[in-house]
């Protein structure tokens, strides 16, 4: 029983490609956010406060971790209904989507897919229930679009780590129970590892100040000769490949996540544009309003139909980062597009907190910089173009 | 003890309603289905006396007539915790004709739990006529049910006040909104889980509906509302005189 009045543009009856259970997926997390983070999330955002009470309801309901396998937690359902849940959070707030798919893509999936048996058992069936947070620390002060040049490093002691650095932006970090840290070993290779809260050395200030994804938490992890043991290091993966294999699992999330904001701005546009009258009727019925109501569904359209195509591509194993890459640049962009454009309809009333759009716009700018920015994105497809990789 | 839940499924209430050109059936392209909103309470109710610490509750088993495309609301409800389904392979012509397919299959029970109303037609008679066709006792308007010690407690809404009964099984409750405060929403795990529980197809009997359907009607359109300036009372007695021309 929904109390709402949201409707969801489905221009090319793209509905009719999704099974029952994935309709159900859906349906089940837009009513959670109905019920549980639309009437709170425009208070946190203004008082930039993380609902860290949703954290165990996000547990409940199923939104960490989905793909992961049921003997650790999971769900065990496929990528199409991972790419739903995260529209459907993302309705809600690109910040509680940041939330989940951080939990879900940064930190299960590394402990899931590199992990070792005991890692698994450990720490799986807590982060998907939510009694347990984690974060991913990949980003550097002085690395960002390029982490491969990271200065976190490890030194071997025999039975131990000892693990020196500092990451930055880094979502969940004050509130985390666990971090999955990217470093350099002796050797210069990168290799992941769990560190935990409370570890001597440890440290994770929150950033203040953000005009951007205000109800979620970002921060710094920073370690002064941390004692890491050596069972805490993900076994199954070297290299940069590794943190690049979770960020095409967030990344994918994220492409489907901004339709969800997307729709979101279209909705209340839509319905506020049938609404208000100037001039004597209703200003949906003037040409510049159509016009950006129209371009809003039709990019909707496009990237519903290209994200439904990368989830059959990765439950069928086959989606390249290339593809991940495209789609995460092209949803993203849009969604902003949407965000700005439909604002303007609102007038005055779009930059209140009584209508979403603001919000939607503000946290849209950290989406098109976090998880690879707009431009180096760009540069991905140039390279799967050309050979020549443009950004080196 | 076994609790049987009638599952109708209905359109999403936020659904344009549409007619087909000669206006004798609902236009159901594109419409989103859901559990009828009144029977999702009462199973959710359901699901919560079974999870009551001396529960004797075995098993919830879902009911509903309907075409292959109503699996999907039954799934919903296997997600959400039942944990068995039957579907009366037919079109639910009637009330009449419905709860005719609902009594081959009620079979067995010792509660039964049905809406008030569905949502679409609002018809609120299925569950009555059911109870009838299985010669069991049924209580309607129900808002509250108690299972203590194997008896039940069972609170209406009446005229003015409420009224508690006790009441033998088996029984049919007739459940009003109150009965439940909101539904469950499934989680990720339930959808996965719905997916292996069992839900049986069984063919529906000959039996004639005592209606038929001759024309729908959607209702007229609102007017517009018009403003007038709170300055300006003479404007609004002329409107009312000479446009609504109810002075
Ligand atoms: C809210 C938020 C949450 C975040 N959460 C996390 C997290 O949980 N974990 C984590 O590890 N990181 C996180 N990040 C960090 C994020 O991934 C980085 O901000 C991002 O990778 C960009 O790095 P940078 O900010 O250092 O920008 P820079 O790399 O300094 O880029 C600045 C500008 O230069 C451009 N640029 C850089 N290189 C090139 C090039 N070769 N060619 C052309 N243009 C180029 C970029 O496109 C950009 O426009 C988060 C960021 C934000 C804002």
């Amino acid at each position: 029983m929904s109390d709402t009045k949201y409707k969801a543009p489905d221009h090319f009856q793209v509905d009719e490609l999704f099974s029952e259970e994935h309709k159900i997926v859906r349906a089940s997390i837009r009513a959670w956010v109905d019920r549980s983070v639309k009437p709170i999330i425009e208070d946190y955002a203004n008082r930039a406060a993380f609902p860290v009470h949703l954290v165990k309801e996000l547990g409940a309901i199923g939104a960490f971790g989905p793909y992961i396998p049921e003997e650790y937690g999971g769900a065990g359902l496929d990528h199409m209904s991972y790419g739903l849940i995260m529209q459907e959070l993302e309705r809600g707030d690109s910040g509680i989507r940041s939330m989940a798919s951080v939990q879900s893509s940064l930190v299960m999936y590394p402990i899931y897919a590199f992990g070792s048996e005991e890692q698994r058992k450990k720490y799986l069936p807590k982060l998907a229930s939510g009694e347990m947070i984690g974060c991913f620390g990949l980003t550097e002060p002085n690395h960002g679009s390029d982490p491969g040049a990271m200065e976190t490093h490890v030194e071997d002691k025999g039975n131990h780590y000892l693990l020196h650095g500092a990451k930055m932006w880094i979502t969940n970090a004050s509130i985390a129970d666990i971090a999955i840290v990217w470093a350099k070993d002796e050797q210069g290779v990168i290799r992941g590892m769990i560190v935990e809260k409370g570890w001597k050395g440890f440290t994770a200030p929150e950033t203040h100040g953000k005009w951007s994804l205000r109800a979620s938490v970002t921060g710094e992890l920073v370690f002064d000769d941390v004692i890491v043991p050596k069972e805490n290091v993900l076994p199954n993966i070297q290299g940069l490949k590794g943190p690049m294999m979770c960020l095409n699992s967030a990344r994918y999330g994220i492409a489907w996540g901004v339709i969800g904001a997307a729709m979101d701005c279209y909705d209340a546009a839509l319905r506020y544009s049938l609404e208000r009258s100037q001039f004597g009727k209703p200003i949906a019925s003037f040409q510049l309003q159509q016009k950006k109501l129209a371009e809003a569904l039709t990019e909707i359209t496009k990237a519903q139909l290209l994200t439904w195509r990368l989830g059959t591509l990765r439950d069928a194993g086959k989606a390249t980062a290339a593809q991940i890459s495209m789609a995460k640049r092209n949803n993203v962009f849009m969604a902003l597009n949407i965000a700005r454009e439909t604002r303007q309809i609102l007038g005055a009333m779009g930059i209140t907190g009584d209508y979403p759009i603001m919000r939607h716009m503000m946290n849209l700018e950290s989406v098109i910089t976090y998880e690879g920015t707009h431009d180096v994105h760009l540069l991905i497809t140039g390279n799967e173009i050309t050979g020549i990789p443009a950004f080196k | 003890m076994k609790i049987l839940v009638l599952i109708g499924n209905v359109p999403d209430t936020t659904t344009k309603v549409k007619f087909n050109a000669d206006k004798t059936a609902f236009d159901a392209n594109g419409v989103q289905w859901i559990i009828n909103p009144w029977d999702e309470l009462a199973l959710t109710r359901a699901l919560e006396l079974k999870e009551t610490a001396d529960s004797c509750i075995e098993s919830i088993v879902v009911a509903n007539v309907g075409r292959v495309e109503t699996e999907s609301t039954l799934r919903k409800a296997l997600a959400v915790g039942a944990d068995e389904a039957i579907r009366v392979d037919a079109d639910p012509k009637d009330a009449f004709y419905v709860a005719s397919q609902l009594a081959q299959v009620a079979i067995g029970f010792d509660l039964i739990f049905a809406g008030i109303e569905a949502s679409d037609y609002n018809g609120a008679a299925v569950g009555g006529m059911l109870a009838e066709l299985l010669a069991i006792q049924s209580v309607s308007a129900v808002s509250g049910i108690q299972l203590e010690n194997g008896s039940l407690k069972i609170n209406r809404e009446i005229d003015g006040g409420s009224q508690t009964l006790a009441m033998n099984l088996p029984l049919l409750a007739i459940v009003q909104k109150g009965i439940a405060k909101e539904p469950r929403i499934p989680a990720m795990r339930g959808i996965m889980m719905a997916r292996s529980k069992k839900l049986t197809v069984a063919t529906p009997i000959e039996v004639e509906p005592l209606t038929s359907i001759l024309s729908f009607e959607l209702p007229a359109p609102k007017a517009s509302c018009k403003l007038v300036a709170e300055d300006q009372a003479k404007e609004l007695i002329r409107l009312l005189h000479e446009e609504a021309k109810v002075l």
